[in-house]
């Protein structure tokens, strides 16, 4: 499903934010990305969307070399990828409903198919009561309800979430959890970045390490470590 | 298909949503474009009636007239004639009296004709009518003849037609250069009036890329805002033009500046190519604007 093959990441100021990175993430599966802040995470995230391209190595997605791709098809790559981030990043002026229903409308679906998923998603996140709120009628959880629900409401194949349970407190992380699990559940693959120790080692995921851009451990139902200290 | 449609349909409407929720800053821009447009319009009716002057002339006038003393001889009369049908690219030389001329004027300025009533005697002169094969060779006539006893003047056109013609070009060069020169400052305002909305919509632009929407997507409604500053721009300015060049060609009518109104292009036969032209530039100026201004703030 998202395979980095000796990936390095060089940023344009000269950071070296990723060096030769190998991982391998299967169709369905759970993976925690954890590290301390400035670890790589969001990078790697970033080279999944094609925010970024890696200075070295080889990323493929669904056995698609997407290493190099004309600017063109970037859009039809990130179609295939959900995204949710620690800011939510909903449209204030949208209602929950309508931000979802954005997310569709941009790829052209039938009104008809709009009207039929959007409420099957927000029930999905249990938001089907405030389908007409405003964001800032909404609580912490409740934004990144939404954001979950936008990302996955066309149905791609990967979640990525970055840090979704960062501005949130311990209650509402899991909340938040829940859904992640129920969405894998359904089959889809999820890659969460996150230095959430509590939820990594409760969840009993498969975890990816992370320190100075270089990939320290990767186990099956692992636990977050305490040797990274949560920063 | 019919998703290319919506997806169409969506992009217009954000368009025009755009344009007006800026419709502050918007003004600006279609005041802009609307005077690129009136100035491009003076221009083309300056050089449209020159050129008529310069073709009506050039066909009227390829011939030499020369204007004979009153005292002349029989002889030097003959000699004249002769030497000037001698020249190459001379068609004929025809005597013209000064009663013929008079009455050749009389019809030429119809029925203004009145005001010639007022001589007690004619002051035309007899002359002789060179007409020539067209107007290069006229100089050689000239030049033959104008030494010759018993000339009082040698009057030919080619002056004024290459002081036209340099005066078309002049106007010309300098329409051209103020309008590209507007058409620039244009394309600036337009681009900022853009920006505003690419600003207002930054955090809906990025959100849309993460969800996967395609660059025509996102710089669509911007491009559209854009251009249809620049019609409305185009459809005042036509309104500006046609109907303030029919003021000002009626006026001259009315004044009885017939003899000026003749080369003056008629605003009807000016009305289809001028609105063509002033849409195409109109949005033409609004879609550059937008690419400018997406290409500085949007950098996708
Ligand atoms: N756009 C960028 N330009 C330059 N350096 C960057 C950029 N993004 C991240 N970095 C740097 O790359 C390193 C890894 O950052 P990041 O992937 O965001 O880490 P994490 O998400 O694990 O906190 C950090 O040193 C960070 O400062
Ligand atoms: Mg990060």
């Amino acid at each position: 499903m998202i395979q980095f093959v000796n990936v390095s990441k060089e940023y344009k100021n000269g950071v070296k934010a990723l060096s030769n990175v190998n991982l391998s993430i299967e169709k369905g599966e759970f993976v925690f990305l954890v590290g301390p802040s400035g670890a790589g995470k969001s990078t790697i995230i970033k080279l999944i969307l094609k925010e970024e391209d890696p200075t070295e190595g080889k990323i493929y997605l669904n056995d698609m070399d997407i290493t190099k791709v004309k600017n063109r098809k970037i859009p039809y790559i990130r179609r295939k990828v959900g995204v949710v981030f620690q800011d939510f990043r909903l449209l204030q002026n949208k209602t929950v409903y309508e931000n979802v229903a954005f997310a569709m409308e941009i790829i052209g679906a039938h009104p008809k198919e709009i009207r039929r998923n959007v409420p099957m998603v927000l029930s999905m996140v249990d938001l089907s009561r405030k389908a007409y709120c405003y964001p800032d009628e909404l609580s912490g959880g409740e934004h990144q309800r939404v954001a979950i629900a936008r990302a996955i409401v066309n149905s791609p194949p990967i979640l990525i979430a970055d840090e979704p349970t960062g501005n949130l407190d311990p209650e509402t992380a899991w909340e938040i959890m829940n859904v992640l699990r129920d969405i894998n559940r359904r089959g889809t693959t999820v890659l969460m970045a996150t230095h959430a120790k509590d939820i990594v080692d409760i969840m009993k995921k498969r975890v990816i390490a992370i320190e100075s851009g270089k990939i320290v451990r990767d186990e099956e139902k692992g636990v977050y470590e305490n040797e990274i200290s949560n920063i | 298909m019919r998703m290319k449609f919506r997806i169409f349909k969506n992009i217009v409407k954000q368009g025009f949503q755009g344009m007006w929720r800026n419709r502050g800053m918007g003004l600006a821009s279609v005041g802009s474009i609307t005077a690129v447009l009136i100035i491009l319009g003076i221009v083309l009716i300056m050089i449209l009636s020159i050129n008529n002057v310069v073709v009506e002339t050039k066909n009227k006038f390829d011939e030499i007239q020369i204007f004979l003393e009153d005292d002349i001889t029989d002889e030097q009369l003959d000699y004249i004639e002769e030497q000037a049908k001698e020249n190459e690219g001379v068609l004929s030389v025809i005597y013209q009296s000064k009663e013929q001329a008079l009455e050749i004027m009389k019809e030429d300025w119809g029925e203004n004709a009145y005001l010639l009533e007022g001589f007690e005697t004619n002051p035309l002169p007899d002359s002789f009518i060179v007409k020539l094969k067209g107007i290069e060779y006229a100089d050689s006539v000239v030049n033959k003849v104008q030494e010759l006893e018993g000339i009082d003047e040698v009057k030919y056109y080619k002056d004024i037609i290459e002081k036209l013609v340099l005066m078309a070009n002049y106007v010309r060069g300098g329409g051209l250069i103020i309008t590209a020169i507007l058409i620039v400052v244009s394309i600036f305002i337009i681009s900022n009036t853009i920006k505003i909305t690419v600003t207002a919509r930054q955090r809906e632009i990025n959100i849309m890329k993460y969800v996967g929407a395609t660059n025509g997507y996102i710089r669509g409604p911007f491009i559209i805002e854009g251009v249809l500053f620049g019609l409305i721009g185009a459809v005042l300015s036509i309104l500006i033009v046609n109907y303030g060049y029919r003021y000002f060609f009626n006026t001259v009518n009315d004044k009885l500046y017939v003899l000026f109104t003749v080369y003056l292009v008629p605003p009807v036969a000016l009305i289809k190519d001028l609105s063509i032209i002033f849409i195409s530039i109109g949005m033409g100026i609004g879609a550059l604007g937008s690419l400018v201004s997406l290409k500085r703030f949007l950098n996708a």
